[in-house]
């Protein structure tokens, strides 16, 4: 039965009660979102700093964000972030998920152990490992007194690795989450044809490689999507961490956003750089959610 | 023989990976209970001699978090009076949303569930500045209700989506047998509906609440000093710059932010995860 004809059935009330219902939401939506996007947008273009300011301004704004280096050190620590978080992620939470795969004794109490941290903040990760790589007193005095007496380990005040900090506490915080994901993808593959591998006498890891694991595309891809959209939005993780330093040396734009809306008083800098970002999650989003949406509908 | 080999090599693999994962929680709770002396001449996973719980008590109520010295509680209590209502009206408006997208679709329904369903991904970023200034407007600037308002709003999104796609997994049916008793839109809803979505209401409610519970930039950005949440305590408490630094109060102020979620997590861990795996947009 088609929708519209559906509805001829529906008394007047029963139509346009739905709609009503609704309403809100989707007001909400248009304005706080849609409206605020084209808002920021706005701002943008215009000549704002400390305060909102509507003389239009064209593209200075932008001119202003490409010519700062600190934005490229920014976008630069985005992508060693995203692809070593996204990358290292991915790995272990799939390798943990094919080892827990294999008839475990005390899965449960394994699969509870990984997945805690993404129960915490990353406020709360970041203090956490600001205190454990702190050199001085942190995981290098603990090699030291276990003899190790040259053992140097100073990342987080390391301008040229600050950012790899980071990537351990993310990396640390997520990994479970994708080991949730895929262990709930791997239980949803069909025994009988691993079965049928084996009998044809294919070893595990070549079941795995070859019929599994590509099997679980959908779920690679939604994984992929969630933690590169966690990636692109980590904010709370760098600033408990670095706050962006040594200097602005683990700066990514989020952080940079914030300093320059909020702290530094150049709002239209501010603006340009969510809208970069804003761009670079609709690149990714968009096609994603119209596959879904779409395969929904046929499927 | 070769079998066996491969047990024992998984289950220490398993096990050192279990390790890495407790060990931060494990070198947070013993530098809590550790004293500063013990700090310096000791190491991160030395055990304590000497357990004291007094940087619990100092980070509850006299750490200084900036200019003020006083502990985490009230920002403690800012977290609990955000994330109550915060989670109760997205999760009723995500409930009611889910319904009428689901089971009451009209033309243009799919591409509403669309246009909300960007939000969950959107890069909060873009809203920050408009949001300050219409907060200042609407007089709840850096105000409690001021942050429920923005969670609700950018909570939107998901709570419809979990609704939404639990809604579609039930039959439309029972819907149409409803219909023919003569129930209507609101009846349907209450009586057949929600009785049937204590789970999705646990899922939602648990995601909510950890979200609201760990969010930061909201807080840092639209909240100032008598309504920030704990995350921006923690953070405060953490950063500021005193002579000595107290990594023992900072690991115990850490735990405190961190207690209701992992609470949570360890009696409704089913619900979390299956939270997650529902973010992950799937149904």
């Amino acid at each position: 039965m088609s929708i519209s004809a559906q509805e001829a059935h529906y008394g007047f009330t029963e139509r346009w009660l739905p709609r009503l219902v609704l309403a809100p939401s989707f007001l909400l939506t248009l304005i706080f979102l849609y409206g605020f996007i084209i808002w920021n947008g706005y701002l943008s273009f215009t000549t704002s700093r400390l305060m909102p300011n509507l003389t239009w301004a064209g593209l200075a704004q932008y001119q202003i964000l490409f010519e700062n280096e600190r934005w490229w050190v920014a976008v630069k620590n985005l992508f060693i972030f995203a692809s070593l978080f996204i990358g290292s992620g991915m790995a272990i939470g799939i390798g943990l998920a094919i080892f827990l795969d294999q008839k475990i004794r005390g899965e449960g109490i394994l699969r509870t152990i990984y997945l805690y941290p993404m129960a915490l903040s990353f406020v709360v990760t970041g203090t956490a490992w600001k205190w454990m790589l702190n050199p001085g007193l942190g995981l290098e005095k603990l090699m030291h007194d276990w003899g190790f007496i040259h053992f140097t380990f100073d990342w987080l005040v390391n301008s040229e690795m600050s950012i790899y900090t980071v990537v351990i506490a993310g990396v640390w915080q997520s990994s479970g989450f994708v080991m949730a994901l895929f262990l709930a993808g791997l239980r949803g593959v069909d025994d009988s044809i691993i079965k049928a591998a084996q009998i044809d006498g294919a070893y595990l890891s070549r079941i795995y490689w070859k019929i599994i694991l590509p099997a679980l595309r959908p779920v690679f891809f939604s994984t992929l999507m969630i933690l590169s959209h966690i990636a692109i939005k980590s904010f709370d993780l760098v600033m408990a961490l670095t706050g962006g330093g040594p200097g602005f040396s683990s700066d990514v734009p989020a952080t940079f956003m914030y300093a320059m809306a909020f702290t530094r008083g150049q709002m239209g800098v501010g603006a340009a750089s969510s809208m970069m970002m804003l761009a670079t999650v609709a690149a990714l989003v968009v096609p994603y959610l119209y596959s879904e949406l779409r395969g929904k509908k046929n499927g | 023989m070769a079998n066996t080999l491969g047990r024992i090599l998984l289950y220490t693999v398993l096990c050192l990976t279990a390790f890495y994962y407790l060990l931060p929680l494990y070198v947070m709770f013993i530098t809590s209970v550790k004293g500063l002396e013990e700090i310096r001449s000791g190491n991160l996973l030395s055990f304590p001699t000497d357990i004291s719980f007094a940087a619990w008590g100092k980070a509850w109520s006299s750490a200084c978090t900036g200019v003020e010295c006083r502990g985490l509680s009230s920002y403690f209590y800012n977290s609990v009076r955000m994330v109550i209502p915060g989670v109760l009206i997205s999760t009723a408006l995500g409930a009611i949303n889910g319904y009428v997208l689901a089971k009451w679709r009209f033309k243009g329904s799919e591409i509403i569930f669309a246009m909300i369903l960007f939000g969950v991904f959107m890069p909060f970023q873009v809203l920050l500045l408009p949001m300050a200034q219409t907060l200042g407007w609407m007089g709840i600037a850096s105000s409690t209700t001021g942050l429920v308002f923005v969670h609700v709003v950018c909570g939107l999104a998901s709570t419809t989506l979990f609704f939404r796609n639990y809604y579609v997994g039930i039959p439309d049916e029972l819907i149409k047998a409803a219909r023919l008793d003569g129930a209507g839109f609101w009846r349907i809803f209450f009586k057949i509906i929600l009785p049937m979505s204590t789970p999705i209401i646990m899922v939602t409610l648990i995601w909510q609440f950890t979200n609201i519970w760990n969010d930061f930039l909201f807080g840092v950005v639209f909240s100032a000093g008598d309504s920030q949440p704990i995350t921006v305590g923690l953070n405060n408490l953490a950063n500021t710059s005193t002579s000595v630094k107290e990594y023992n109060v900072d690991m115990a102020a850490a735990i405190i932010a961190a207690l209701p979620t992992i609470l949570v997590y360890v009696f409704a861990g089913k619900y979390f995860v299956r939270g997650l795996t529902a973010g992950a947009v799937k149904g």
